[in-house]
């Protein structure tokens, strides 16, 4: 708690915001890359054809309550998607949305589409495969109770690989990825629950990426690690970005500022606008509330 | 953390005052200590009462050899009284067996059904079931070994008589089963959904979450049900004495009839002198129960010990 508030603190914005009233004016010029605002027709094919994944008025319930209403919006390959809002704005929901693990919550119900790879999530008889396709880091790391080499190994064995040289091999790659392996190469067989909490946080960081994910999804990683680690796994979410495509939920702005091509600000449910995110920073907003947010000026 | 403060010396002491707090509090530690010290009070009394008993004749007149290795329980006997419990220790170990071998199985399959698959409603039935099976009296077992799978047993196999291993088994094992499963879901459950719905965004299926995550984190509390369940089943008398044929052989095929350790204290008990060889050497059968229960119990807990420590 205490954490997040002093790393909100800490994170105040380096360059001043332009004034809000030139950023109204500013944002009807502005140009923001969604599909729609693309100019050439040839560059909007290209731009369609590397969405990884594009939700279609999706709407989220639980019960009675709002989680999501009607959020439309395209995430490109190979790009760092941020999504930032304050609590209860639904960023979670949206998450577990796209990888459907709304099956498993009896009293969530979603209307809308999400296209992962352009073929429509509920169309896919086995969600199983979809899921292995999208790796997810939850905001307080979940160390299942194994070792750490079988927490890392078991996306793997689940898909039914067994041979120790391979198993080895996809273990260390994938520690490595997450800049956990020079810690841990000696201790592979202790207890995943032993490490510290920036361990275990890049230990399920390594867990997602042992199965290869086209898609990598985190939810406020850095709620639970000292901003030291959090800048490691900011360098290693860098890297990654070059393989899959990253949807990074934060709570902390200028995270998104320093990783996010573009970033999206979710409010009550609703989805306020998805811009560049330099031009957000910059004050290119297309509504006000976004700017107060982006200022701190907020509730 | 005292700090020179120019605080009145009657304020002080206000602060240190007894208040009501601090004498309830007092009360109920004392409370729960008496209620605590009663009950290894009331454990060890038992325990006392029955070495008494049985300390006589362990001492002097039995001869060990005998009682653990000797098949013959005759202390009737005009001749010569002889007094070897191992067929009723081989008895009631193959009845504990099969015993185990029905309940375990179902148990956790029940377990597992009603704490990972079954929702709302009905998982809410499941429970109260399972419930109401674990209440049902253990002369009400017996009489359903004697009544229902005494035929049964006799028209299935084409044996001269269904009261035998398999029967006492089939009911020992219906009957520790609720309670088996009721202790085994409960662990299932304290198991953190975190771990499921990280798993299932590994792509685990449902079953691969159960065998891959879940029963690897219950397995303690999956161990102590299956133990409760074990000495559930070995200490159970009256559906065994009406179940089992209470006959004294040695058991080497299922459809044997055999005699339990604890049904021949509950046939013979009642009708032998106080105070004779005989009555002596029942209550040595109780301590040798005591014994295997304790040890029971006891590797139950350095089991779950260790691997808590691990
Ligand atoms: N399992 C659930 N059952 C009922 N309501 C839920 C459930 N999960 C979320 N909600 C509700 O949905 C709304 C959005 O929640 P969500 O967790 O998506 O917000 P969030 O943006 O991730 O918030 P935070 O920043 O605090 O994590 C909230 O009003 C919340 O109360
Ligand atoms: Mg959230």
């Amino acid at each position: 708690m205490s954490n997040q508030s002093t790393a909100h603190h800490n994170e105040e914005p380096k360059s001043p915001l332009s004034h809000s009233s030139a950023a109204v004016v500013l944002s009807t010029t502005s140009t923001i890359s969604t599909a729609d605002a693309l100019p050439a027709s040839a560059e909007r094919e290209e731009a369609q054809a590397t969405v990884k994944v594009a939700v279609r008025d999706l709407s989220i319930h639980y019960g009675t309550t709002t989680a999501l209403s009607g959020v439309s919006l395209d995430i490109a390959a190979n790009e760092i998607f941020a999504i930032i809002g304050p609590a209860n704005s639904g960023k979670s929901s949206f998450l577990q949305a796209i990888n459907r693990m709304d099956l498993l919550r009896h009293n969530m119900s979603v209307s809308g589409s999400v296209l992962f790879n352009g073929i429509d999530t509920r169309s896919w008889r086995n969600v199983y495969a979809l899921r292995r396709k999208i790796g997810v880091v939850f905001p307080l790391p979940v160390g299942l109770p194994l070792s750490i080499y079988d927490n890392v190994a078991l996306a793997p064995r689940l898909r039914g690989i067994k041979k120790p040289s391979l198993l080895d091999e996809i273990v260390e790659r994938s520690l490595r990825r997450a800049a956990l392996w020079d810690e841990v190469k000696d201790r592979l067989q202790a207890l995943g629950s032993l490490l510290s909490g920036g361990q275990q946080q890049r230990l399920t960081i390594a867990r997602a990426l042992s199965q290869d994910p086209e898609v990598l999804m985190l939810d406020e990683f850095s709620i639970a690690v000292d901003p030291v680690t959090t800048m490691r796994i900011e360098d290693v979410l860098k890297e990654l970005k070059q393989q899959m495509t990253i949807i990074l939920v934060t709570n902390l702005v200028q995270q998104a500022n320093r990783l996010a091509e573009r970033t999206a600000f979710f409010l009550n449910g609703e989805c306020v606008e998805v811009g560049e995110t330099e031009a957000l920073f910059e004050g290119q907003v297309q509504d006000q509330r976004t700017l107060d947010y982006l200022q701190g000026r907020f509730g | 953390m005292e700090q020179p403060r120019s605080a009145p010396p009657l304020g002080t002491l206000l602060d240190d005052a007894r208040d009501r707090d601090w004498y309830i509090d007092q009360f109920f530690r004392l409370l729960m200590f008496l209620c605590g010290i009663s009950a290894v009070v009331f454990v060890l009394g038992i325990f006392i009462f029955v070495f008494k008993e049985g300390s006589g004749f362990i001492i002097q007149q039995m001869d060990w050899a005998e009682f653990f290795l000797s098949p013959k329980w005759r202390p009737t006997s005009a001749i010569r009284a002889t007094y070897g419990t191992l067929a009723m220790v081989a008895g009631t170990a193959a009845v504990t067996l099969i015993a185990m071998a029905v309940a375990l199985p179902l148990s956790f399959a029940a377990a597992i059904f009603i704490a990972e698959f079954a929702r709302g409603r009905m998982r809410e039935w499941l429970k109260v079931i399972i419930e109401l099976l674990a209440a049902i009296p253990s002369v009400v077992w017996g009489f359903i070994g004697l009544m229902l799978i005494n035929p049964l047993l006799i028209d299935t196999f084409d044996v001269p008589i269904g009261l035998n291993v398999l029967n006492a088994g089939l009911i020992l094992g219906l009957m520790a089963a609720p309670i088996i499963t009721s202790i085994a879901e409960d662990a299932l459950k304290a198991v953190p959904d975190t771990y499921r719905e990280a798993a299932e965004a590994l792509g685990a299926s449902k079953w691969q979450v159960v065998y891959k995550v879940v029963l690897p984190a219950a397995k303690n509390g999956l161990l102590s049900a299956a133990l409760l369940g074990i000495g559930r089943a070995f200490g159970e008398t009256m559906a065994v004495l009406m179940a089992s044929g209470h006959a004294l052989t040695i058991p080497s095929s299922p459809f044997d009839s055999i005699r339990a350790l604890t049904a021949t204290i509950a046939a013979e008990l009642g009708e032998t002198p106080v105070g004779s060889d005989h009555y002596q050497a029942l209550f040595a059968i109780g301590i040798f129960l005591f014994t295997i229960t304790f040890l029971i119990n006891m590797s139950a807990d350095f089991i779950v010990r260790g691997i808590k420590n691990q």
